[in-house]
């Protein structure tokens, strides 16, 4: 009902649309991104942003992943239709640029400093896209799959000098459990023993 | 003439009324707040991506640090995500199980946070009255986890295990006699249920003695009255959420309108603010604790009323009785497998929220089919209160920050992550 009501204001702006476990997913063209979140809050009602989250694909499936690496994640919530929606949108790897949604809600603003913190997105028309989260002088992107668990630099007091010094990580990564990816084809989710 | 000019006071990181490690840059125009610049980040212990390095029940115990004063709410909403990936429902009693303890961590929320905001604001004594009731309520948390505060409980598929039958109690010390501790122990001679019982009966009482302390309190009412207004639509548009949203007069929370858990079954009322400000966000919480109460009290009668399996049957998701792990070959292997490779959650995505004391808390979990989340983001309640701070500061005095960032119930352990 809501989808279809959706489907027909967005039109061609949707690229694929899902519908999973009773939640709409719509992946979303980054062409004219700011005009169709604008018809979501003002024509369909979808007046709270609750959440952005970055995503990046590159490791998905151990590596069977085809589409483009990088995606932002909105979640929309209608307070007076009581709908939730997921935006997705994906990003081109080298130049990782969207336009920024602040002006439309304001709840925005953090959420896409943090993305752009931990994933180095860039969101057009932000007024402060400053990093948020990490250390003062923080270099990469932390949540980029290519980025080490145990981070690039590690911070401790040195007497000599008498002050805090950043250095390499010497801690090496230790994986207990290995990451195992089954299918479902293989039976392993017939729940019954 | 002496030229006047705004002047940059740093707030914290280690000041008291800056709960926990916020650093707060203030621009001040003589005492009047010019801009505020909340940095964060002080705690960032970066538990998504950690979450994606351990298996779906190893992040269990992480949630229960983040928002570390609710923790059963932050192990609700990832359960519930879990629990969504893989398709289960889970048996009606854990449902309930998890509805008091959810009510429970609400009162323990609110009372750190009352406690916490009156001491800021200048009321030492409330402080003292909240945690003596705390310490009532970390004991039942206590009875069924054998943890204070991070539990570890709620378990994807259920709770880890029934009530107890008994409510443990104080035992024989020198430092005191046989009389204090039989009253120690006067509510404590029966199972959890009776103790919890035993608390709603008492707890109106306690609130009410908080309100004698405050509500009337012409000091309180200076300090708290038209402070931090926020405007209903500007609340929605600023990603307000709970309390704070609910104070400005709108009237949203997720265990009325996409009810989870037993919420549907149950008979309770939403408070709803009228101003947005300061004092109205502290009364929409003590009557919350209010209804809080009631719905603890409505769930240990079911509780007591209907038996039944608190874990769903499935030794793929939850551990096989240690009776039968001893005799079965099978239930062994399931034991092995689930504790040391995890569980294999479907592909797919789910975005999961419960009403926590603070707002929604949300899980975004993204699987690929492995052991272990492909993409977990936590939805913090406080990260969105945080980020409105300049608009809600604006124009006021340094002393009404602190009333301002005492009324968002802020813990840095859920907004830094």
């Amino acid at each position: 009902m809501v989808s279809q009501q959706i489907e027909a204001g967005l039109g061609q702006r949707i690229r694929r649309r899902q519908i999973a476990r009773g939640e709409l997913t719509l992946e979303l063209l980054r062409d004219d991104f700011l005009a169709s979140c604008t018809w979501l809050r003002d024509a369909a009602g979808f007046d709270q942003l609750i959440d952005i989250c970055g995503v990046d694909y590159s490791e998905y499936g151990d590596g069977t992943w085809e589409g483009e690496r990088f995606a932002v994640v909105y979640h929309l919530l209608g307070i007076h239709s009581r709908q939730r929606l997921r935006l997705r949108v994906f990003l081109d790897e080298d130049l990782p640029i969207i336009a920024s949604v602040n002006a439309i809600w304001p709840a925005a603003n953090w959420f896409e400093r943090e993305t752009f913190d931990l994933f180095g997105f860039l969101f057009e028309g932000h007024p402060d896209l400053r990093r948020i989260l990490t250390d003062y002088g923080f270099v990469g992107h932390p949540f980029r799959k290519d980025f080490p668990l145990v981070g690039t630099v590690e911070m401790r007091y040195d007497p000599d000098q008498r002050r805090v010094i950043y250095e390499p990580t010497r801690i090496e990564e230790r994986v207990v459990v290995p990451r195992i990816v089954r299918s479902d084809e293989e039976g392993r989710y017939d729940a019954r023993n | 003439m002496p030229e006047i000019s705004n002047f940059t006071m740093n707030f914290g990181p280690q000041h008291p009324s800056a709960h926990g490690v916020l650093r707060l840059v203030l621009e001040l125009d003589g005492e009047v707040i010019e801009r505020a610049d909340p940095h964060i980040g002080l705690l960032h212990r970066a538990t998504e991506k950690l979450a994606e390095h351990k298996t779906f029940l190893q992040n269990l115990p992480y949630m229960d640090r983040l928002d570390y004063v609710s923790m059963m709410c932050n192990e609700h909403a990832y359960c519930r995500a879990v629990e969504g990936l893989l398709g289960i429902e889970i048996p009606q009693r854990a449902q309930y199980i998890r509805t008091l303890f959810d009510e429970i961590t609400r009162v323990l929320n609110h009372l750190l946070w009352l406690g916490a905001y009156a001491l800021d604001v200048g009321a030492m004594s409330v402080f003292l009255y909240c945690f003596r009731e705390r310490e009532d309520l970390m004991d039942v948390y206590e009875a069924v986890s054998g943890a204070r505060m991070h539990a570890a409980y709620y378990r994807p598929g259920g709770v880890y295990r029934d009530l107890p039958a008994q409510m443990p109690q104080y035992e024989p010390s020198p430092y005191r006699d046989a009389k204090r501790l039989q009253e120690l122990n006067a509510n404590r001679n029966g199972s959890v249920l009776d103790f919890i019982e035993d608390f709603t009966r008492r707890f109106p009482g306690y609130i009410d003695e908080y309100e004698t302390l405050l509500t009337d309190n012409r000091i309180w009412k200076q300090r708290t009255v038209g402070i931090g207004v926020v405007a209903p639509e500007r609340a929605i548009a600023l990603g307000f959420t709970g309390p704070m949203l609910r104070a400005s007069g709108v009237a949203w929370d997720l265990r009325r309108t996409q009810p989870y858990a037993a919420y549907a079954d149950l008979d309770f009322e939403i408070p709803v603010g009228k101003e947005g400000d300061c004092y109205d966000r502290y009364l929409v919480r003590v009557a919350e604790m209010r209804e809080s109460n009631k719905i603890i009290a409505q769930c240990v009668d079911w509780l007591r009323k209907n038996p039944g399996p608190v874990m769903v049957d499935d030794y793929k998701i939850a551990p096989p009785p240690r009776k039968e792990m001893k005799t079965s070959m099978e239930a062994l292997i399931h034991h092995f497998k689930l504790f040391s490779e995890g569980m294999i959650v479907p592909a797919g995505e789910i975005y999961a929220a419960v009403e926590a004391p603070k707002g929604e808390f949300g899980i975004y979990m993204l699987s690929d089919g492995a052991n272990k989340p492909y993409r977990m983001k936590i939805r913090a309640p406080g990260f969105s209160h945080l980020a409105a701070m300049d608009e809600m500061a604006k124009g006021h005095m340094i002393a009404d920050v602190v009333a301002i960032l005492a009324t968002m119930d802020i813990v840095f352990g859920e907004i830094d992550r």
